[in-house]
């Protein structure tokens, strides 16, 4: 079935600017709480990072547990270029910019592995990678060691969060569009046989990294520069897990999903903090029976255009069986 | 088939190829050519190292000695996208169609270079591969996976044709197949050799290849032994012996 859907885009770039609108009048008039908006900002930076991890794991299927070493690469260099060179709050788009391209960096020599290594042992050798960043951080002096930076100044707001997100979400799109992400499921399916059909896999997959760790490297930045400090405890494997858990949960290779995951996990894990270690308890349940009931995450590798396409579609059927049946021939 | 009686310009030149599968050369220095509007049929039993010829061609494996020429140009060690970009392209021992991609969206993916830029060669394309074989056309929604063992081999085809390219390379295109779509299959073949493609074929059915075959390399362990027209084949003992049977 091929239909023309032109607003594709607009379909997944529309709710965020509604929901933009939405945070302004709650933020400006001061109708919710500061914990409550502390959570909002949660939501919109973690939907960066999942939509940063969903690049690879999701869209190029490749199980990678880099993503804790990618964020905690941005938000150290982010941290550093505030506190060293970009200290004005104007500055905040390069630092945020700079902690992108850093994390990117990394991503460009972690896709190099991937182009031979797979299933199990890439994914140890990210996780390897994770642990060696986060074990480089405890200790380098310059950066506080184990004690991490503090002192790191507060630019971050609602705004930027949200900026980011869109910024983050049209990025996506462009990628999955282009003649390589459109070559993505291909590759993913058989990795041979797409070179035999001339997909350039390296390049693929160069770029799927590039751009995933650029992404989690924003939302890195994001989040130092929202709590005012780091530390290297942040990016082990309770980061990496989170990560997992969000985008599962929210369906693999979806952009919609993983603002849902996101959005359900953050939630979720703010709401349940006053039941301390037992948090951990309940989430983890939930998150079982959801994955039991929902094998492929909330929205699967739909979208919520393909959502609101399908709805349209079945009210108009009750209407008329002529269009469908003309529709489906084509 | 004067090229080749006049032994001028190849459109494939491959020159004592040699791979090796770590210490044991599973290719020991064959040479071979194939000319423009040919269909060359490459004879050989189970190890005797037809996957292993086409697969170095591609550059899926790499080569430890010799030399391929491709248009006139060396193509030893280029990345297999390279490759079938210059139009070489190479339809794979067992298929290997993408099986949870729809029929339509493997013909796609093949086209995920052009498809944008140009729809009216995608189109014709794909409209070329569904009159070669209409039962992918009445699939086209049809997961790859759920295809019979025919109807892969009939998309697989079809997916290389939809890259383009001026010559084909089939890994036993007959592999596993009933007698009569076999026929079927060999009958395609010969088509598009008539619409201007190119073809090497690798093949067990020695009979049915040589059918369709103008000229065919006998490869054994490794080594060409002999290489001919059909006729000088079916006239030769040794050979009807040893691949033609009775
Ligand atoms: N990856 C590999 N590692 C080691 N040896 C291999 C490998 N692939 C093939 N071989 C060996 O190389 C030889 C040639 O194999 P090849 O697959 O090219 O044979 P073939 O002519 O295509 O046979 P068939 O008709 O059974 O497909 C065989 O002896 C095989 O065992
Ligand atoms: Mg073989």
């Amino acid at each position: 079935m091929i239909t023309k859907r032109k607003n594709h885009l607009l379909g997944d770039v529309i709710p965020v600017i509604i929901i933009a609108a939405i945070l302004i009048v709650l933020k400006e008039f001061k109708l919710i709480s500061t914990s409550r908006l502390l959570i909002l900002q949660y939501i919109g930076l973690y939907s960066i990072f999942v939509l940063g991890i969903n690049m690879v794991n999701g869209y190029l299927g490749i199980f990678s547990l880099a993503h804790a070493g990618f964020m905690a690469s941005g938000a150290y260099a982010a941290a550093i270029s505030s506190k060293y060179f970009f200290k004005e709050s104007w500055m905040f788009p390069l630092i945020l910019l700079f902690g992108g391209l850093i994390a990117m960096l990394i991503g460009l020599i972690m896709s190099i592995p991937s182009f031979k290594a797979k299933g199990d042992y890439l994914a140890i050798i990210t996780l390897g990678f994770s642990l060696i960043v986060q074990s480089f951080l405890q200790n380098w002096r310059f950066v506080g060691a184990s004690k991490g930076i503090n002192n790191v100044a507060k630019f971050t707001n609602i705004y930027w969060v949200y900026g980011c997100l869109l910024f983050a979400i049209i990025i996506v799109r462009k990628f999955i569009n282009s003649k390589y992400g459109r070559s993505l499921k291909a590759i993913r399916e058989d990795q041979v046989a797409s070179e035999l059909v001339s997909v350039d896999v390296k390049r693929a997959k160069t770029i799927a990294f590039a751009v995933s760790a650029f992404l989690i490297g924003i939302s890195g930045a994001l989040l130092v520069h929202l709590l005012g400090y780091t530390s290297p405890s942040a990016y082990g494997y309770t980061n990496i897990v989170d990560g997992l858990v969000m985008v599962y949960l929210g369906g693999m290779g979806s952009i919609t999903g993983s603002i849902v995951g996101a959005t359900l996990w953050q939630i979720l894990i703010q709401t349940l903090k006053n039941l301390g270690t037992w948090r951990w308890v309940v989430g983890g349940g939930l998150l079982c029976v959801i994955m039991i009931f929902l094998t492929n995450g909330i929205f699967g590798n739909k979208e919520l255009s393909d959502a609101i396409h399908a709805i349209r579609k079945y009210f108009s059927r009750s209407k008329t069986n002529k269009t469908i049946s003309e529709e489906t021939t084509k | 088939m004067s090229d080749r009686e006049n032994r001028q310009n190849p459109l494939l030149h491959v020159s004592d190829l040699v791979v090796s599968y770590g210490k044991i050369a599973a290719i020991k220095g064959i040479s071979f050519d194939v000319y423009k509007g040919e269909i060359v049929a490459m004879l050989g039993a189970n190890g005797a190292g037809k996957t292993t010829t086409l697969n170095a061609l591609t550059s899926v494996i790499s080569v430890k000695n010799g030399e391929i020429v491709f248009k006139g140009k060396n193509i030893k060690g280029m990345p297999t996208h390279k490759i079938t970009i210059m139009g070489m392209i190479h339809v794979p021992e067992g298929r290997r169609i993408f099986p949870s991609l729809t029929v339509g969206e493997n013909l796609r993916a093949a086209a995920y270079l052009y498809e944008k830029k140009d729809k009216a060669l995608f189109e014709n394309r794909r409209d070329y591969v569904m009159n070669l074989f209409p039962r992918l056309r009445e699939r086209v929604t049809q997961l790859g996976g759920t295809l019979s063992g025919g109807e892969q081999q009939m998309l697989a085809i079809g997916r290389a044709l939809i890259t383009g390219g001026d010559i084909v390379l089939m890994d036993e295109p007959s592999m596993g197949m009933a007698p009569n779509l076999v026929m079927e299959i060999f009958e395609t073949i010969k088509k598009i050799a008539e619409n201007g493609q190119t073809i090497m074929l690798v093949e067990q059915n020695a009979m049915m290849a040589m059918e369709i075959a103008h000229y065919c390399y006998v490869l054994e362990t490794g080594n060409v032994t002999y290489d001919g027209t059909p006729q000088m084949m079916k006239a030769n003992k040794n050979i009807v012996e040893a691949y033609l049977g009775s």
